[in-house]
């Protein structure tokens, strides 16, 4: 076809918004986020004053514990370290162990949800075995984990990964089903080869779905190296929670639990960036941006 | 212009397994064919089996009796060449306009520049400069049809298959359009199949216009329109010529309408 014609129509100009407009809108979002937060440490802190005065004088703290006692635990692992050495070494053990389980398991998951979901005959035959898999209580898998592969490594990381290839499993599944039929008939005409088609078309459609399941799944991830740690180990913070546990020790059970909570946050937060970096496309939620 | 038929359909029908268990019958036994450089619009009666037919001709469903040829060969898979504008939306949300348009070539084997560069041209000629970096969701219904158009056009297809393409467009841009349409036709010896609801649009745009039956669809009557060329759409409406060929065509389609009316309200009642 020639290239001598264009079209031209009429472009409505972006109209810039009256700065002072955009710099009120900016403050009141401020303050409003002021007020959340305010909010929410007061909760934390009225919290936090309850437990320590009703561990004080009603309840016995021997089972229960209480802030003070607990922050105590985590200075000394920080500082000192722990009954099984540094608390670094610790959490460097269980996070590898996640680690390795999540991007295995998600790997596993993502590969197999989408071939799965993209052909039908293999769906079908698979489907009655996924569904007894999925049924197995997994966690019991920890123990039979350290029976097969030992105290080390491996045993954490098979747990992990059963609890996380699932999980990203019928997401992806169930993603790479949903894929528009508009578009992928659309890239076929275009001439996309049927890997392009996945790869352009299927993989993009799913990402979302896959995403959504990714924020569960790290949180499965360290569920299941901290539960394989418990059931037997070496290392890790499991091991340490199941020392706590066997000394009578509540501050140290709830300690390991803080250390394990704040690990699991900074990993969500990773994954939001990730999460939103990969969804630069869509439209936003509204929320994160400023309101004019 | 090649005098010999690059879309053949012979005796083709398709049936398809609707939802209640039965079967449907969306085409039957329908024969057309179509010159290679020539403009065909089709027009028929709305869930008669325009959108199938075009399907059949693309290669991305399979007649179930009959024969479909694309230049002389039957159909298996999706003839090269073609180009098929669908009558949803299929944009790839999570690519910006550019990429969008440059889909084609990059799936032709260009590079990513080049196919980048050709992009921007068709960008620019459908109106859209300015746009290369917007995502879909944030272009207007009418925009990202335009998005469409260019992402199809990219390909240089000799066979256009257009479903309803401009119908959500506003009347001024949709003229813009269907003169910029006409002239990037001209200069082609592309064949186009053009589906529409509007009469006036086939007219206006068309050498010949097919006119479907209520469902399932066949051809009901061909009809030629010897208007002039090139062609002005918004002049070409008034002339007396024009009129006379619609009273015609739409005396024709105008039973169909009727029927799939009267169809269409037995089955709800
Ligand atoms: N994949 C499918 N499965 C089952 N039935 C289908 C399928 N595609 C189309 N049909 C049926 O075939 C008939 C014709 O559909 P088609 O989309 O071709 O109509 P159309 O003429 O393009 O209508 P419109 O003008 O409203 O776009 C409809 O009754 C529709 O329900
Ligand atoms: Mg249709």
């Amino acid at each position: 076809m020639p290239h001598d014609t264009t079209i031209t129509t009429p472009r409505s100009g972006r109209t810039t918004v009256d700065s002072s407009v955009v710099a009120k809108a900016t403050s009141a979002h401020r303050k409003r986020r002021a007020t959340v937060w305010a909010i929410r440490l007061a909760l934390v802190a009225g919290w936090l004053v309850s437990w320590e005065l009703t561990a004080t004088y009603w309840i016995d703290p021997f089972f229960y514990s209480k802030p003070s006692a607990v922050w105590q635990r985590l200075v000394e692992w920080f500082t000192v370290g722990t009954s099984q050495g540094s608390i670094w070494e610790q959490i460097e053990v269980t996070l590898q162990e996640a680690v390795l389980g999540f991007a295995l398991g998600a790997l596993a998951g993502v590969v197999l949800g989408i071939l799965l979901g993209r052909s039908r005959l293999l769906a079908e035959i698979c489907a009655p075995f996924i569904k007894a898999a999925n049924a197995v209580p997994r966690i019991v898998l920890a123990a039979l984990f350290v029976l097969w592969f030992g105290l080390g490594m491996t045993s954490k990381v098979a747990t992990a990964f059963v609890l996380v290839f699932f999980a990203v499993f019928f997401n992806a599944f169930q993603g790479a089903r949903e894929v528009d039929r508009n578009l992928v008939n659309n890239a076929r005409v275009l001439g996309a080869s049927r890997l392009r088609v996945l790869t352009s078309i299927v993989v993009p459609s799913a990402t979302s779905w896959i995403l959504a399941s990714l924020h569960i799944a790290f949180g499965f991830a360290l569920i299941g190296a901290v539960v394989g740690e418990f059931t037997g180990a070496s290392k890790g913070l499991g091991l340490l929670i199941n020392r706590s546990q066997n000394m009578y020790d509540a501050p140290g059970i709830y300690a390991g639990m803080i250390v394990i909570t704040v690990i699991a946050l900074l990993a969500e937060w990773l994954l939001s960036v990730l999460e939103k970096r990969l969804l630069r496309w869509r439209p936003q939620a509204g929320g994160t941006e400023v309101r004019v | 212009m090649t005098p010999d038929p690059v879309i053949e359909l012979r005796n083709a029908t398709k049936r398809f397994r609707a939802s209640s268990g039965g079967v449907h019958t969306a085409v039957r036994d329908l024969t057309m064919t179509v010159r290679g450089g020539a403009f065909v619009a089709v027009v028929g009666p709305t869930g008669c089996g325009k959108s199938t037919t075009l399907s059949l001709v693309s290669g991305l469903e399979p007649p179930s009796e009959g024969v479909v040829l694309v230049r002389g060969e039957e159909v298996f898979c999706i003839p090269p060449g073609v180009g098929y504008m669908f009558q949803n939306d299929a944009v790839l949300p999570w690519r910006s306009v550019l990429d969008n348009v440059a889909s084609g070539p990059r799936y032709r084997g260009s590079s990513r520049a080049e196919a980048r560069d050709r992009a921007r041209v068709w960008v620019e000629r459908v109106g859209l400069a300015g746009f290369e970096g917007y995502y879909p969701h944030q272009l207007s219904g009418g925009m990202r049809k335009r998005v469409a158009l260019a992402q199809t056009l990219v390909n240089e297809p000799e066979i256009l298959l257009m479903d309803e393409p401009f119908s959500a467009l506003d009347v001024q841009t949709r003229s813009l359009m269907q003169d910029e349409l006409l002239r990037l036709w001209a200069g082609s010896d592309a064949a186009v199949v053009f589906v529409t609801h509007d009469l006036e649009e086939a007219i206006a745009l068309a050498d010949r216009v097919v006119v479907m039956t209520a469902s399932p669809a066949t051809v009901k009557a061909s009809f030629d329109v010897a208007l002039p060329r090139p062609r002005n759409v918004e002049e070409i409406r008034m002339t007396d010529e024009f009129l006379f060929v619609y009273r015609e065509i739409w005396d024709s389609l105008r039973e169909e309408v009727n029927r799939a009316r009267e169809e269409a309200s037995h089955r709800a009642a």
